[in-house]
């Protein structure tokens, strides 16, 4: 942590995009865990996802980026799995 | 050298911002004040200075459009007084905050209610802790060389905070008085040209003003900032060097008159203190030791320069155009005993609360407080540590 | 001269009583004198009475009070005479300057003045009507002032009436001011 004499003159920040260190994802009480054979890959967690962390490549889903997953479960309720079974489901941290 | 001009306090002020040419001006009128910008707009209509006015539907939006153009970039002054300055209050702290180097001519006034417009110091002793650098002035001379100052002293690297210059309203603010100005092209060269210090509008270089600093970070900002205060006084008087090698005009911390040598002494701001001096003088001709300090740089507070400069004294009349309502003493009456408390061996201390809304400051109640005071440095009897003059009984 | 001349001026809201005392202050600058101008700031309604002040000085101007003890006592508008007691505090060798149409000697009863205080008089409202068609009765008692006084020249006078006026109003209205000036100077009566 910086002491008095290191902050910068009226708390400005300088460097840009600097929320992207601070990682949120210890935030997380309950972690969303992706079961892939039953993904359907719509993209409705993606679309859902308050933050940045369905990860996405070519059309596919790829795994959570559990830095900033603040375990919301927003992702879980929204999906629609196949043939009723859920892609993705919450799970207490730390399990 | 300008010629002697017969002009009012608020034109003064004026003329040190149509030198200074700031980039932007948020301003919104109240009385006396208003002249100020009224002035200056027409400067700005007849295209004397490069300024964008922008003229806000309040003075909460007025210092928030100052403190938008700071961020961005520019060099920015205001005015204002009183209840304008009330409204002001949040914004007032979120310029300090993030050292922002506003200037702000105000013409001080008595806050409502009951409703006055007329001199008094409630204004600035209300913004007297939100972290701004004040000035007081006695008369429009001195409003002209502090707004001027002002300039140099908040855009100073070292220091960067926003400046308030006072002066008495109406009393100096739409009083004729004769002053000097300094010609456009010196004053000019002397407040220099402005640098932006983390311009938002360097758009190259992306930052972000104004965010969340929890308890984790909250008390370094605050230390910091206690820090910059510290240095302000050598920056004044460093500024003030130079100005007096461009005017003739010397300027300290504070003014001494007649005050080495003396036994007994009054402590007086603004316009007021010219009256005094001239009782003094009286005074001092029936071979009374007595002196003056007149207060210039009010925030942050000289307490140990103006305790070495009082502390032999054997008695103080602190005068306060202003009162805090605590059933306690006034608000430079405080300020001055902080000052003095530390000597094992001090002045007795007295505070008279006179002038509220404009009342007149008459030579009798200087005359009136002296007596007092030599009656107490010769028995150390006090009949009351707090009083108001010039008040019907 | 004395080395500080305290002046007092009673008028009405609308006469311009607070300009002819800056414009005065300003007239006297020329000297390298300190002035002061300024007026006591009550409800500004015109036809309300008001004061003002000037003091001029070979010294730095310090006071920042109403002046108690005038040395000059000018009254824009005679009818104040019956409303306020303008000799308060005068000094005991003060000039009053009343504009008027009666005669000094009764305007000195009317004050009670002191022997040792002088008493002049001049119809500046009549001067004003003729000179500019409006009762403004200061132009002409910066006028009388001038020469009561003798701070300034009639000549520095006039020129500083220029200059004020010069930047609001068309040039008849300015010619029409150095004429009452210049009556005001001339046209005074002492008893």
């Amino acid at each position: 942590m910086k002491t008095w004499k290191e902050v910068n003159p009226g708390a400005v920040i300088l460097e840009p995009g600097s929320a992207r260190k601070f990682k949120t994802g210890s935030w997380r009480a309950m972690r969303p865990k992706w079961i892939e054979e039953n993904c359907i890959h719509c993209l409705l967690c993606w679309v859902y996802c308050p933050d940045m962390s369905v990860k996405v490549k070519d059309g596919k889903r790829e795994q959570f980026d559990y830095d900033f997953c603040k375990g919301c479960g927003l992702c879980a309720l929204e999906c629609p799995g196949k043939k009723g079974q859920k892609a993705i489901v919450m799970e207490q941290e730390g399990n | 050298m300008s010629k002697k001009v017969g002009i009012t306090g608020n034109e003064a002020i004026a003329q040190a911002m149509r030198i200074a040419n700031p980039d932007v001006c948020g301003a919104y009128p109240i009385t006396p004040a208003t002249d100020i910008m009224q002035r200056f707009t027409s400067f700005v209509a007849n295209c004397e200075v490069k300024t964008e006015m922008i003229l806000t539907e309040s003075e909460h939006s007025a210092m928030s459009a100052c403190i938008g153009s700071s961020v961005a970039g520019g060099r920015v002054a205001t005015a204002s007084a009183a209840q304008g300055i009330a409204l002001m209050w949040e914004m007032l702290f979120i310029a300090s905050g993030l050292r922002l180097p506003i200037v702000m001519g105000v013409a001080n006034r008595a806050l409502s209610a009951p409703l006055n417009i007329h001199g008094d110091h409630s204004d600035g002793m209300g913004m007297r802790d939100c972290g701004w650098i004040h000035f007081y002035s006695e008369n429009a001379q001195e409003g002209f060389d502090n707004m001027l100052m002002a300039f140099r002293i908040a855009e100073h690297m070292d220091i960067r905070l926003p400046v308030m210059v006072g002066l008495d309203g109406f009393i100096t603010s739409h009083s004729i008085e004769t002053m000097e100005y300094v010609d456009d092209e010196t004053g000019r060269a002397f407040v220099g040209e402005f640098k932006a210090v983390n311009p938002l509008l360097d758009i190259k270089n992306p930052k972000s003003y104004g965010p969340l600093i929890l308890t984790d970070m909250y008390m370094e900002y605050r230390k910091a900032h206690d820090n910059v205060m510290a240095k302000v006084p050598g920056v004044v008087l460093e500024v003030a060097a130079e100005f007096e090698k461009i005017s003739g005009r010397k300027y300290g911390l504070f003014e001494s008159y007649r005050l080495d040598d003396a036994e007994i002494a009054l402590v007086v701001m603004s316009s007021a203190a010219g009256t005094t001096k001239d009782v003094i003088d009286t005074y001092r001709a029936k071979g009374v030791k007595v002196g003056l300090l007149k207060p210039r740089l009010y925030r942050p507070f000289p307490y140990e320069q103006m305790g070495e400069a009082l502390k032999h004294c054997k008695a103080v009349a602190v005068l306060d155009r202003a009162d805090c309502f605590g059933g306690s003493y006034g608000p430079l009456f405080a300020d001055v005993s902080n000052a003095l408390y530390h000597y094992a061996q001090r002045p007795i201390m007295i505070n008279k609360i006179y002038g509220l809304g404009g009342r007149d400051y008459m030579p009798d109640q200087a005359e009136y407080t002296i007596n007092e005071l030599i009656q107490i440095a010769k028995d150390g009897k006090v009949k009351s540590i707090k009083e108001y003059i010039g008040v019907r009984e | 001269m004395a080395e500080n001349v305290e002046i007092r001026w009673h008028g009405r809201g609308g006469q311009g009583t607070v300009t002819a005392a800056k414009v005065l202050a300003d007239a006297c600058l020329s000297g390298g004198r300190d002035v002061q101008a300024f007026p006591e700031y009550g409800p500004e309604r015109a036809g309300a009475p008001l004061r003002a002040y000037n003091r001029i000085s070979d010294k730095e101007l310090r006071m920042h009070c109403p002046v108690k003890n005038p040395g000059f006592v000018v009254v824009v508008d005679a009818t104040l005479l019956d409303a306020i007691d303008v000799t308060e505090g005068a000094l005991d060798n003060a000039a009053f300057i009343v504009n008027t149409k009666k005669d000094p000697k009764e305007v000195r009863a009317k004050l009670k003045a002191k022997p040792t205080q002088r008493v002049v008089t001049v119809d500046a409202s009549t001067i004003a009507l003729e000179t500019i068609g409006r009762a403004m009765p200061n132009a002409p008692m910066i006028g009388t002032v001038t020469r009561v006084s003798g701070l300034i020249t009639l000549e520095n006078a006039v020129e500083d009436v220029k200059k004020s006026f010069g930047k609001k109003f068309s040039q008849k209205i300015i010619d029409g001011n150095v004429e009452a000036v210049k009556r005001g100077y001339a046209e005074v009566k002492e008893g």
